[in-house]
């Protein structure tokens, strides 16, 4: 069992007042807050050791590289990727998907097809859409039912010979719907397809095995999982990310330059152009550190009960709805009250100290799905507590008494 | 009413408030109470780009003076162009242009909105001003 009041005290932005009130975060879905243990190895890393990585012959440069070298392998370890240099450091999981979707313009001619889910956020949609363009590519669409779960008998059926890529993620940021990846990684791979999925909103609530998935690329950003912002990681398998072309030039990227030609830099390095994130992605390591000394089996059950608990308290005020009902869902509760705007209510909360989001979540596709302008998104973390979910009840009452 | 006294006027309204709960409430019920445009002007040549909430605002000119009728699909938001409507509507456009809107400042409506927020106030100001604008010059023609 989570002992929450001690994990609580590795955070100390839980501490802090908002309008006069104790805070009550519960926009995790969005950046999930920083534990001292990572705010240390960030302060440690311009304290100690920063310098700039790969090629310094001095002692501080060969420190920050053996840790930042250190940092992807426990990536490489946790995702459980065959080799350390199938994990390329991003800016996070939209710079992920960009490089994924740029290398395969060389990769996809007119008249492929490449599908995605309807519960994609923007990210996982438009630099698809950039490839269409480029390609004369055809994006086509796997709908959803009402609940926010796929329609796997429509995937199914959309997927042909023509099918090149399927990307999808694994749990959706404004539903909270975790995807049947393995069924849909599973029937791409018959029919020739490789598959991105995005694991942005998966990484903070479970460990997924790229290698038991069978997955061709996956990504997540640090700042979902307690780490630093600005920082993620793409898995990708060695022989995709040999077939992708370099997506920036510069730096350690290069194996030989002259004004002839240029070679590449074998991987991890083809993809990482310029000077990393270097503090980023040793803070990154160190959230993984963090979350997995706590165990990502407690943390997915003690999240489910908080679901459960608040799905079951919220629905019992009138007029509520809850957008995202799938059988198989994480510790996102999206609602609206009938007759308020999202952002009325989410104003209201803010006044009250509690930190919610409200809007299209970077997902108007789903809202257009459901024909309405936004939704309030309560979305719950590890170092959440009943109590804070039932001042989160109390306070869409309190806003609720305000606006009707 | 001089747009300067009604503005006075709005000042001196919120300062009864102690908190900002009680504002709040106090701009949901100017938002209740919002004259509805009618519905043939809540076209999306009417809409206000810069709002995360929808707003529509129409203007009509009456007798030299410009009148704004609103609506939002949000009560907060709503609740912000009624105090807008109520210091600038039914004014000459030339006044309209010359006031200023400090008075938003002092309520401390701006800072206590969230950014997103704020840049639709600040659009909603921006927009009564080119009505104004626009009206003026058709007055001087």
């Amino acid at each position: 069992m989570l002992d929450i009041k001690k994990i609580r005290a590795d955070f100390p932005i839980l501490k802090r007042e908002v309008n006069g009130k104790p805070l009550v975060y519960l926009d995790n879905a969005a950046t999930s807050q920083t534990p001292q243990q990572v705010i240390d190895a960030i302060v440690d890393y311009y304290q100690n050791y920063n310098a700039n990585i790969h090629r310094g012959v001095h002692t501080l440069s060969q420190e920050a590289t053996d840790k930042y070298e250190q940092a992807r392998i426990k990536i490489q370890k946790h995702f459980n990727a065959a080799k350390s240099y199938e994990i390329i450091y991003t800016s996070g999981t939209t710079h992920s998907i960009n490089l994924v979707a740029n290398g395969f313009s060389e990769l996809i001619k007119k008249g492929d097809e490449v599908l995605v889910s309807a519960m994609e956020h923007h990210s996982n949609i438009v630099p698809w859409q950039m490839l269409c363009e480029r390609t004369g590519a055809v994006l086509k669409v796997i709908p959803m039912n009402q609940d926010g779960e796929l329609r796997m008998d429509a995937y199914n059926e959309l997927l042909n010979d023509k099918t090149k890529l399927v990307f999808c993620n694994h749990i959706s940021n404004a539903l909270g719907t975790i995807n049947p990846i393995e069924e849909i990684i599973e029937k791409a791979h018959k029919v020739g397809a490789a598959v991105l999925i995005d694991g942005a909103q998966a990484a903070p609530h479970l460990v997924a095995d790229v290698q038991a998935l069978d997955v061709d690329f996956y990504t997540c950003s640090a700042h979902k999982i307690c780490g630093p912002t600005g920082v993620g990681m793409l898995y990708g398998k060695e022989e995709w990310l040999n077939q992708l072309p370099p997506y920036q030039g510069g730096g350690e990227m290069i194996a030989e330059v002259t004004f002839e030609k240029t070679t590449y830099a074998d991987l991890p390095h083809k993809f990482e152009a310029g000077t990393p994130n270097i503090c980023g992605g040793i803070a990154f390591g160190a959230a993984l550190d963090y979350m997995n000394g706590i165990g990502f089996n407690e943390i997915a059950k003690y999240e489910h009960e908080l679901l459960d608990y608040a799905t079951q308290e919220l629905l019992k005020i009138d007029g509520l709805k809850i957008y995202g009902t799938a059988k198989n869902k994480t510790s996102v509760i999206s609602f609206n009250i009938e007759g308020i705007h999202p952002y009325d209510m989410g104003s209201i909360l803010d006044k009250l100290g509690i930190a919610v989001r409200t809007g299209h979540h970077c997902a108007q596709p789903i809202m257009d799905f459901f024909k309405i302008p936004g939704t309030v998104r309560a979305s719950f973390a590890f170092y959440n507590t009943r109590e804070e979910v039932d001042v989160l009840i109390a306070g869409v009452l309190k806003a609720k008494s305000m606006l009707l | 009413m001089e747009i300067k006294e009604i503005q006075e006027e709005i000042i001196d309204e919120f300062s009864m408030f102690d908190d900002w709960m009680q504002r709040y409430e106090y701009m949901i019920e100017l938002g209740k109470s919002l004259p509805l445009i009618k519905e043939e002007f809540k076209t999306d040549n009417n809409i206000i780009k810069g709002c995360q909430s929808k707003v529509w605002v129409h203007a009509e000119l009456e007798d030299n003076k410009l009148v704004f009728t609103a609506d939002s699909d949000a009560i907060i938001t709503k609740g912000i162009i009624a105090i807008l409507i109520r210091a600038f509507s039914n004014q000459k456009p030339q006044d309209i242009l010359d006031a200023d809107t400090q008075f938003i400042d002092e309520i401390g409506l701006k800072e206590h909105l969230s950014p997103t927020r704020a840049n639709g106030l600040v659009s909603m100001i921006k927009q009564l001003k080119l009505y104004a604008v626009a009206y003026q010059t058709q007055i001087e023609e």
